[in-house]
């Protein structure tokens, strides 16, 4: 395709010719109204001369017979820029005026006509005139009219005006239509040329936004932040590939040196035995990875779906707390617990559940000192709380543990992340990054704060029914 | 055991050969159908005390199935095994009629305690105990009170409903995650061994001031109480 032809098949170009075309004819429209007014009132000043002609003329008659009236018409007939006269007698002769010719029967119909008509002294052919017939008694006829070259030049000057406006618009037409096309062509050719650079495989690049703030530019942007969505799925994607080449192979390459093992050298019963015990238990470590992963995964795509049902978020906490509790008195520190109830959150309580018991999980293991010793100074309470402002619902679980210096918190929510300080406790570091899939899912937002000593987590959910995730709750997240 | 009477559908050979061993070996007579059809037949002559039914069958689905027997009102209790475990998966499989719900892959002894706990579960309609009793330990259901040999115990909420599970299964196993659904109702992976803690909480309320422990861990499967004096 040429760029001319593809100018012309522009959406852009064809609505500018479109418009400037319905303007031409809404112009053309005008000037004929115009025009017709004005021919018009010109009609209505020649009708008013001819009545008060042929009422003067009336008088002449009255007052001297045809005789009278015909000199009357006489002269008044060679007065330059006259009216038109004719008087003719029973048989049609010509008795006065200055109309030489008409076409035939014009003179037996009484009353106004439109008709054409030559003159005596110049012929020029094509004249016209508005003419009022009297038939006097004794078979007399008199016309009294005006010319109507005023009413056709009238005319012909707005039938120029309409012709010559019409080229301008034209003109116009095609020159903005060009104008409007390639401006927004060039748009849309870079925005194509962005797209094929992306499926090129440059997920970094964007569509232009020249910053008119225009239906282009809000186009691009909404493209803008879809590609940046599906770039952040992406590379969530890769990023569990990568996590799992890593991170299981860990537990696997374990897996295997077990049974080996146990089948290098003479090994006893018993020793098998614990080559097997150890075996399921490294799978079931395995197992636990795997359906961890899949839940993020999951989450983070938003399909589960069909366990939504509208629950009290603040029971949940409370009983899950509950759950808990037993386990960080092993740990040494208190769970102080601080749950309104009539939270009603739509989600899935199961998930909210899990997440929930992520977090204090967390609290206790990281917060707490080993379980069975007692606690560092400071250190002996994790308050978790759930209360609600009508529009969200904000549950905290806070630790006077180590904490999460500022510049790790980010990364802290990634998959498979274990801080330092953490590698020595049990755990694959999914937990966190659980609970704010779910948590985003769920069109919340999980903050990691400073507990000032510590670690506060502080999700907050939408209230009542919720809306779907919306893109910037996401990019809060 | 009087030898009770177990279904198994499942088209896997490996994995049908595995289950129909184990539960063999477990004391069970067990039958085995290949695909959804016939599975569907051998369980409408009836009889059994269990139907295992994986969820992806051959010529039938396993939901489809278990809405078709349910149909028929053959109440067989039915355990659905599925490799989709997914929170969605489940509810969809309790809500088709069937009782429990176990993802791929499992532990056997999960398995088996949940059989169990299906097979001896009281017919429908029946009237429920007030008072669950076993050796000299009694749960009033009513009253919330929990003697043992005549002294009374005090127990919170929680372990109240934890014990009163125990004594509706005393003498089978329970497994953790079993606990866990029926006390606390949520079926997730909760990490720690939280319900180890809490079943300690209760064993040194039930058992610490008595001779014979009855509360019992059961080494790489739960938990059973039973009255140790027998």
């Amino acid at each position: 395709m040429t760029a001319l032809a593809k100018l012309f098949r522009a959406t852009a170009f064809k609505l500018t010719l479109a418009i400037l075309g319905l303007s031409a004819i809404g112009a053309a429209l005008v000037l004929g109204v115009v025009a017709w007014q004005v021919i018009k009132l010109v009609d209505d000043e020649t009708r008013q001369t001819i009545e008060a002609e042929a009422k003067g003329l009336s008088e002449q008659y009255d007052v001297g017979g045809v005789r009278q009236l015909g000199a009357i018409i006489e002269a008044r007939s060679r007065q330059p820029g006259s009216s038109l006269y004719l008087l003719t007698d029973s048989a049609g002769e010509p008795l006065a005026g200055n109309v030489a010719q008409l076409p035939p029967g014009v003179l037996d119909r009484a009353g106004v006509v439109d008709t054409p008509y030559e003159t005596a002294d110049e012929s020029s052919p094509g004249r016209r005139a508005l003419a009022r017939i009297f038939v006097l008694p004794g078979g007399f006829h008199l016309l009294v009219g005006r010319d109507l070259g005023d009413r056709a030049r009238i005319g012909a000057v707005m039938v120029r005006a309409m012709a010559v406006s019409l080229v301008f618009f034209a003109a116009l037409a095609a020159l903005g239509a060009l104008f409007v096309a390639r401006r927004v062509l060039s748009r849309i050719d870079a925005m194509n040329g962005s797209a094929r650079a992306i499926m090129a495989g440059d997920l970094t690049r964007r569509l232009p936004v020249s910053g008119s703030d225009d239906e282009l530019d809000r186009l691009a942007r909404g493209l803008n932040e879809m590609l940046a969505r599906i770039a952040d799925l992406m590379a969530g994607m890769r990023e569990v590939s990568d996590n799992i080449a890593h991170d299981l192979r860990t537990p696997l390459t374990r897996l295997r040196n077990h049974a080996e093992e146990a089948l290098r050298g003479d090994a006893d019963r018993a020793a098998y035995r614990v080559a097997l015990e150890r075996t399921i238990e490294e799978s079931d470590g395995l197992i636990k990875i795997f359906n961890a992963l899949l839940l993020i995964a999951r989450a983070e795509a938003g399909a589960e779906s069909a366990g939504m049902s509208a629950f009290d978020v603040g029971e949940t906490v409370a009983s899950v707390a509950e759950l808990y509790e037993p386990l960080a008195e092993e740990y040494g520190v208190a769970l102080r617990v601080e749950a309104a109830s009539g939270l009603t959150i739509v989600g899935n309580r199961e998930l909210i559940g899990q997440a929930v018991a992520n977090l204090i999980d967390n609290a206790v293991k990281y917060g707490a000192g080993e379980a069975g010793e007692p606690p560092a100074e400071g250190r002996s309470e994790i308050a978790v709380s759930a209360r609600g402002d009508g529009a969200t619902v904000t549950i905290e679980v806070a630790d006077h543990g180590p904490g999460i210096p500022a510049a790790d918190r980010a990364r802290a929510i990634h998959r498979f992340v274990r801080l330092e300080g953490a590698r020595s406790r049990p755990g694959f570091g999914l937990g966190l990054s659980l609970a704010a899939a779910v948590m985003r899912m769920h069109g919340g937002a999980v903050r990691l704060e400073d507990n000032a000593p510590g670690l506060r987590v502080a999700v907050t959910l939408p209230a009542g029914v919720p809306a779907l995730p919306s893109p910037a709750a996401k990019a809060a997240a | 055991m009087s030898s009770m009477r177990i279904l198994i559908i499942e088209d896997d050979r490996d994995a049908a050969a595995y289950l129909v061993k184990a539960f063999r070996e477990a004391g069970y007579a067990v039958d085995h159908a290949a695909d959804g059809v016939g599975g569907y037949d051998l369980a409408q002559e009836g009889g059994y005390d269990v139907a295992i039914v994986d969820r992806m069958l051959p010529k039938m689905d396993g939901l489809a199935l278990i809405g078709a027997l349910r149909a028929q009102n053959i109440e067989t209790p039915v355990l659905i095994l599925s490799a989709l475990g997914q929170v969605d998966d489940r509810v969809k499989g309790l809500r088709a009629g069937g009782d429990d719900y176990l993802a791929k892959p499992y532990a056997f002894s999960e398995l088996l305690a949940r059989v169990e706990a299906l097979a001896r579960r009281r017919p429908k309609g029946a009237p429920e105990e007030t008072t669950y009793r076993l050796g000299d330990l009694a749960l009033d259901r009513l009253s919330h009170k929990v003697t043992r040999a005549g002294e009374e115990i005090a127990l919170q909420p929680r372990e109240f409903r934890l014990l009163e599970y125990l004594m509706q299964n005393a003498g089978k196993v329970v497994t953790r995650t079993m606990l866990l659904e029926h006390v606390w109702d949520y079926h997730f992976d909760p990490q720690t061994n939280v319900i180890d803690v809490h079943v300690s909480r209760l064993r040194a309320k039930i058992d610490r001031d008595f001779d014979a422990p009855m509360l019992h861990t059961v080494r790489g499967a739960g938990y059973m109480l039973r009255d140790g004096a027998r």
